[in-house]
């Protein structure tokens, strides 16, 4: 079998198309386990926020989980505050610097567990910020807890044999929740278990930071996240599983697009 | 100077707005209720934001994320509103975010909570606990000055006298001289320039600008705490030069204990008073100096006895030191009770001098 | 048999978790796993002639491994392809 030599770039007359990473992250090396989707949903972010000309002009707040290690890497302005508290502090900044992106990165714990109050307090305001909520149903940064969006029947640390609504109550599917206060402007539900969804969550993305730009109100963007580890299941195994389990309670799609709505003034 | 009546909390709504207050979250509770009011009335009318917070908690965080973009924040309640505070309180000791708090108490309970702190981690709070309302407006702006000085969290602890009572003051801005250039707030521009910043408890840096990770980080901030207590301690004494009785209280019970001390050395009693105006850091080696010669020291708190365990810590010989306050609450348990009463303060000190001879 | 190579990788082996993402991406399926492992222990992707640069593997990695680039002119490998799926 013929191998190609890939350990340096081609002498055959060629152009890059695509980089190790964005440009605005400092090192390709972070310490998140193998087959993790959050790298993944990071890298577009950080694409799409180049791609839309507001590397020099954002800043981000990130919460506590396996992506809270990317705080050491964003070549972004940013912070690293209190769990669940993101939309709080990201309210505090864009409010003092209104024509800045500001945007927060959540987990599933970080935003629908400990910070659930924060997040639908910031919509209900109709703050103009945008939320990124990696969602893997696990509290995956002290090795895969359940959490409050964890789905019926997934095993976790703490519900070895499946979540059951008896025992551990139904989960909170947040985009909705979100969609249904009126000071949402952008909600999506993405994924990055494949190439085609990720260029979806790019499309999402890419929506949600213009809505900001536009001053419509709190974009959301939840991206479900593979966590083999925490999911108990083979690296390469989690794309599948994330279909079969988050994908069956979170359906993906465009969930509410405000600006897509007939303008009310047309200028 | 130009004196203008105030009810206490619009007052300092003032103060913090001359101090370039720009933004404030806050949660009604009384009687802090006030405080929010003016301020969601005079903040915006001064080009700044003012937010009525879902939570305490939702509050002192967007206060803190303000503060990490570089603008003069605060956030208020009182002690059990604080309470829900802590952790980001410790959080912008440990991470540099300046931020004041105000505490509009109930009554003097909250003392400990002002100097020790329910947060985690060793950090520390400056606490400014004003007499009357001239001396508030005055520790409003201090605090601000303090937190940008040092990027740490201040206390200003008042109370429902405080918050309440109409006073003239001068609440113009007062100049507490230079601040370094705040060349670590997050305005988003260093975006893609290999050097972007970043505000975190673990001090940890980044790839290209590695910090000295969290336990170098703290150990600093910890030196820190240790040069503000050495250099930031204020507080007021009289007549304790040759004082056999000095009377230690802090907040409005100063004020009350001071009237009540010139009262009695006006009657010959060899007595004087001491305040701390800095709860932290305690003026320990002012009060050591200004006991040495005490035969008792009496420590009048509207509380079970906080106070005096630092004043224990900070006298020569502890045995002289008694308490002369207590729990005291009018009946809506909202407000000071009826210990904070010159009569009442004066009969507690004559009680321990039966025998004493003038 | 001559393949068609639109496209080649540099590939930052010892980053690799061995995940094998990249591997179910890779449209033409021209990726497939070492039989030694990098520095970490860990198995990583090699590229077989029939790469047409078009990123799937670059965007599904964690761990930022791919480096893609497209030839100017498609290039010839002679070895026979073992089963492609059509570009995304």
């Amino acid at each position: 079998m013929t191998l190609i030599d890939t350990r340096q770039p081609p002498e055959q007359a060629s152009r890059k198309v695509a980089d190790y990473k964005p440009s605005l992250l400092q090192s390709e090396e972070h310490g998140l386990c193998p087959g993790c989707g959050e790298p993944v949903a990071i890298r577009v972010v950080l694409e799409v926020i180049e791609e839309l000309g507001l590397a020099q002009n954002n800043i981000a707040v990130l919460g506590h989980g396996c992506y809270g290690g990317f705080i050491m890497l964003l070549d972004v302005d940013s912070t690293l505050c209190l769990h669940g508290r993101a939309p709080a502090t990201a309210t505090g900044i864009k409010r003092m610097r209104p024509d800045t992106a500001v945007w927060t990165l959540q987990g599933d714990g970080d935003m629908v567990n400990e910070g659930l109050a924060e997040i639908l307090h910031a919509t209900a305001r109709g703050e103009n910020i945008t939320c990124i909520l990696l969602n893997n149903g696990v509290f995956g940064d002290t090795g895969g807890q359940m959490t409050a969006a964890s789905v019926i029947g997934q095993r976790t640390k703490n519900s070895i044999d499946g979540r059951t609504a008896d025992d551990h109550g139904y989960p909170i599917a947040i985009a909705e929740l979100v969609a249904s206060l009126q000071g949402s402007a952008y909600v999506a539900r993405c994924s990055v278990h494949n190439a085609a969804s990720i260029a979806q969550t790019r499309r999402c993305v890419r929506k949600a930071f213009q809505r900001q730009t536009e001053g419509q109100g709190l974009s959301l963007v939840e991206i479900l996240t593979m966590c083999p580890t925490g999911w108990f299941v083979a690296p390469e195994a989690g794309t599948d599983y994330l279909m079969e389990s988050l994908g069956k309670t979170y359906p993906l799609g465009e969930i509410k697009d405000r600006a897509a709505a007939p303008a009310a003034t047309a200028e | 100077m130009s004196l203008t009546l105030f009810e206490g909390s619009e007052a300092i709504a003032e103060a913090a707005i001359a101090a370039g207050l720009r933004f404030y979250a806050g949660y009604p509770m009384s009687p802090a209720t006030e405080l929010l009011e003016h301020l969601a009335r005079k903040l915006p009318a001064s080009g700044g934001t003012c937010i009525n917070a879902a939570t305490e908690i939702e509050g002192v965080n967007m206060a803190m994320g303000a503060a990490a973009a570089g603008f003069r924040a605060a956030t208020g309640s009182c002690g059990q509103g604080l309470a829900l505070m802590q952790e980001a309180i410790a959080e912008s000791a440990l991470n540099e975010t300046p931020l004041v708090v105000f505490n509009m108490a109930r009554n003097q309970q909250d003392y400990f909570q002002a100097t020790r702190g329910g947060g985690w981690g060793d950090y520390r709070t400056i606490a400014l606990a004003p007499k009357d309302l001239p001396e508030a407006v005055e520790l409003t702006q201090l605090a601000f000055h303090l937190a940008d000085l040092y990027r740490v969290p201040v206390i200003v602890l008042g109370d429902n006298l405080l918050a309440r009572t109409q006073v003239s003051v001068d609440v113009g801005r007062r100049d507490f001289g230079p601040l370094p250039p705040k060349d670590w707030q997050l305005d988003g521009t260093s975006g893609g320039s290999g050097k972007s910043r970043q505000i975190w408890t673990w001090g940890a840096g980044k790839h290209n600008t590695p910090g000295p990770g969290p336990s170098v980080h703290w150990a600093r901030i910890a030196e820190k705490f240790d040069r503000i207590a050495e250099t930031e301690m204020r507080w007021e004494e009289g007549f304790v030069e040759d004082a056999e009785t000095v009377v230690v209280a802090f907040g409005t019970g100063g004020k009350f204990v001071e009237h009540v001390v010139h009262d009695l050395r006006g009657q010959g009693h060899r007595i004087g008073f001491f305040r701390p105006v800095t709860l932290w850091p305690f003026p320990g080696e002012a009060l050591e100096r200004a006991t040495a010669n005490a035969r008792r020291v009496l420590v009048f708190e509207l509380n079970a006895g906080q106070m005096i365990d630092d004043v224990r810590l900070n006298v020569r010989d502890r045995r002289i030191v008694r308490p002369i306050g207590g729990v005291s609450f009018d009946s809506s348990g909202l407000n000071l009770g009826p210990l904070m009463d010159a009569t009442v303060i004066r009969q507690r000190i004559l009680d321990t001098l039966e025998g004493a001879t003038l | 048999m001559r393949t068609v190579t639109r496209g080649t990788l540099v590939i930052a082996e010892d980053r690799c978790k061995g995940c094998e993402l990249c591997i179910a991406a890779c449209p033409p399926n021209v990726l497939t796993m070492s039989r030694t492992g990098n520095r970490l222990g860990y198995l990583y992707p090699e590229l077989k002639p029939g790469c047409t640069g078009c990123t799937a593997c670059q965007q599904v990695c964690p761990d930022f491994v791919f480096e893609v680039f497209k030839f100017e002119d498609p290039v010839l490998f002679d070895t026979p392809p073992e089963g492609a799926r059509p570009c995304p």
